[in-house]
């Protein structure tokens, strides 16, 4: 075979394995630079975040409209701060409120943002102050337990009297 | 008292035997990185490989990777749809794909199509005495035949992976998506929510590396330690396609269990 032949196959053959590698990256791994003047941060503390991990959305009426960059524990006053990075062309006013939820019964967690009346909009790297925490089910079914015991206690000297 | 010792005897001459031939195949590496110069400076020799090696198995890897892909499709979907969970088909299609299958049969079939051509070209140059001929002329027949075909097989297998991936993913979309009827918004988001670039895409392709290195490594060295007989080459090919599947094999559980 000559020369030229197998060059231009291998050429072929290594510009498929860039193309193919591209392709991974853009369209599966969704790797859409989204770069800094395009987003703007927020953050926001939550008594418990629950399941919620880095890179899960944060949505507003369902829609996504950014996601979460980092979560850290504050040492000072021990609530776990979520960086929030979301897309600029959404604005929030100043008294938004955000709450963890979850997508279906089992589902993955987000954050949800109910815009507020306030005219000012967040800027960049504000907090958010209105915040609901995560439902966790073992504190549900606690707090469950405990009211039914409680109610249970509250029952028995009735009968006894 | 014979009958009784020479079980014993067979056993510790095999175990010597894997040992030898383990220090032997430590030492051939070392070997191929030293002479590895000249085929990299020489890069014409090793394009020359990275065609029979790479443009030669791109068939197989397109239509393997295609049903591969398919095949996922139809059982994911059978399973997700019991757990009322269809719409994470694209996520469970491509993730499988990315960390475990796209780069393990990627290099099955590799060895068995690349590998062993290699095993048995090299073998057959030794039973032609070709090898020796270039030690007389004093031409390196490491630097000369194995190195470039090493490096080829290390060039080629992440390329055929990513392919083989993305032929994969391209299968589950056709069924689950063109073929089910799933919503293909959904398909596509669900995967790139749950794929990451560094995590998944990246292991995967240094896990094809590292298997490319092992495939060609026990391909090349098959081949240069055959018995330069007929039948010495065909198990030296024999034992290429074996060897290198159980590498694969136990490598993938190695590399998985640190990176993942």
């Amino acid at each position: 075979m000559k020369r030229s032949t197998i060059d231009l196959w291998v050429g072929l053959f290594v510009a498929i394995g860039i193309a193919a590698v591209t392709f991974l990256s853009l369209k599966v791994a969704n790797l859409t630079p989204q770069s800094g003047s395009d987003t703007y941060t927020l953050t926001a503390d939550f008594d418990n975040i629950g399941g919620l991990k880095v890179k899960a959305p944060v949505k507003s009426s369902g829609v996504v409209v950014g996601r979460v960059t980092k979560i850290e524990l504050d040492t000072k006053r021990y609530v776990a701060r979520a960086t929030l990075t979301l897309d600029k062309q959404y604005q929030f006013s100043r008294d938004t409120s955000a709450e963890i939820l979850t997508a279906g019964l089992l589902g993955e967690q987000y954050i949800g943002l109910v815009q507020g009346g306030d005219p000012d909009n967040l800027a960049s790297g504000d907090s958010i102050s209105l915040t609901s925490s995560a439902l966790v089910l073992e504190q549900l079914i606690g707090k469950f337990m405990t009211s039914f015991a409680e109610k249970g206690s509250q029952d028995a000297p009735a009968k006894t009297e | 008292m014979n009958a009784l010792l020479n079980p014993i005897r067979r056993l510790g001459a095999l175990s010597i035997n894997a040992i030898w031939r383990l220090g032997f195949i430590s030492r051939f590496f070392v070997a191929i990185l030293l002479n590895s110069g000249q085929s990299l400076l020489r890069f014409r020799l090793t394009i020359r490989e990275v065609y029979f090696a790479g443009v030669l198995s791109l068939i197989i890897i397109i239509v393997s990777g295609l049903f591969v892909g398919m095949v996922l499709g139809l059982q994911g979907y059978n399973t997700l749809a019991r757990f009322g969970s269809a719409d994470a088909l694209g996520a469970l299609v491509a993730l499988s794909l990315l960390r475990e299958l796209g780069p393990v049969l990627a290099a099955l079939l590799f060895a068995s199509r690349s590998g062993s051509a290699m095993t048995a070209e090299i073998g057959l140059m030794k039973a032609t005495e070709q090898l020796e001929a270039m030690s007389v002329m004093a031409v390196n027949p490491i630097a000369r035949v194995v190195a470039p075909r090493f490096w080829a097989g290390v060039i080629s297998m992440p390329i055929l992976a990513a392919l083989f991936n993305v032929m994969g993913i391209l299968g589950g979309y056709l069924v689950g998506v063109e073929m089910i009827g799933l919503d293909a918004g959904t398909f596509w988001s669900q995967m790139q929510n749950n794929v990451d670039l560094h995590y998944d895409v990246v292991n995967g392709l240094i896990k094809s590396l590292f298997f490319g290195m092992a495939v060609t490594l026990v391909a090349v060295f098959e081949g240069y330690d055959a018995t330069p007989t007929a039948a010495g080459v065909s198990s030296a090919t024999t034992r290429t396609v074996v060897t290198s599947a159980l590498v694969i094999l136990a490598l993938d559980f190695v590399l998985t269990a640190f990176m993942f």
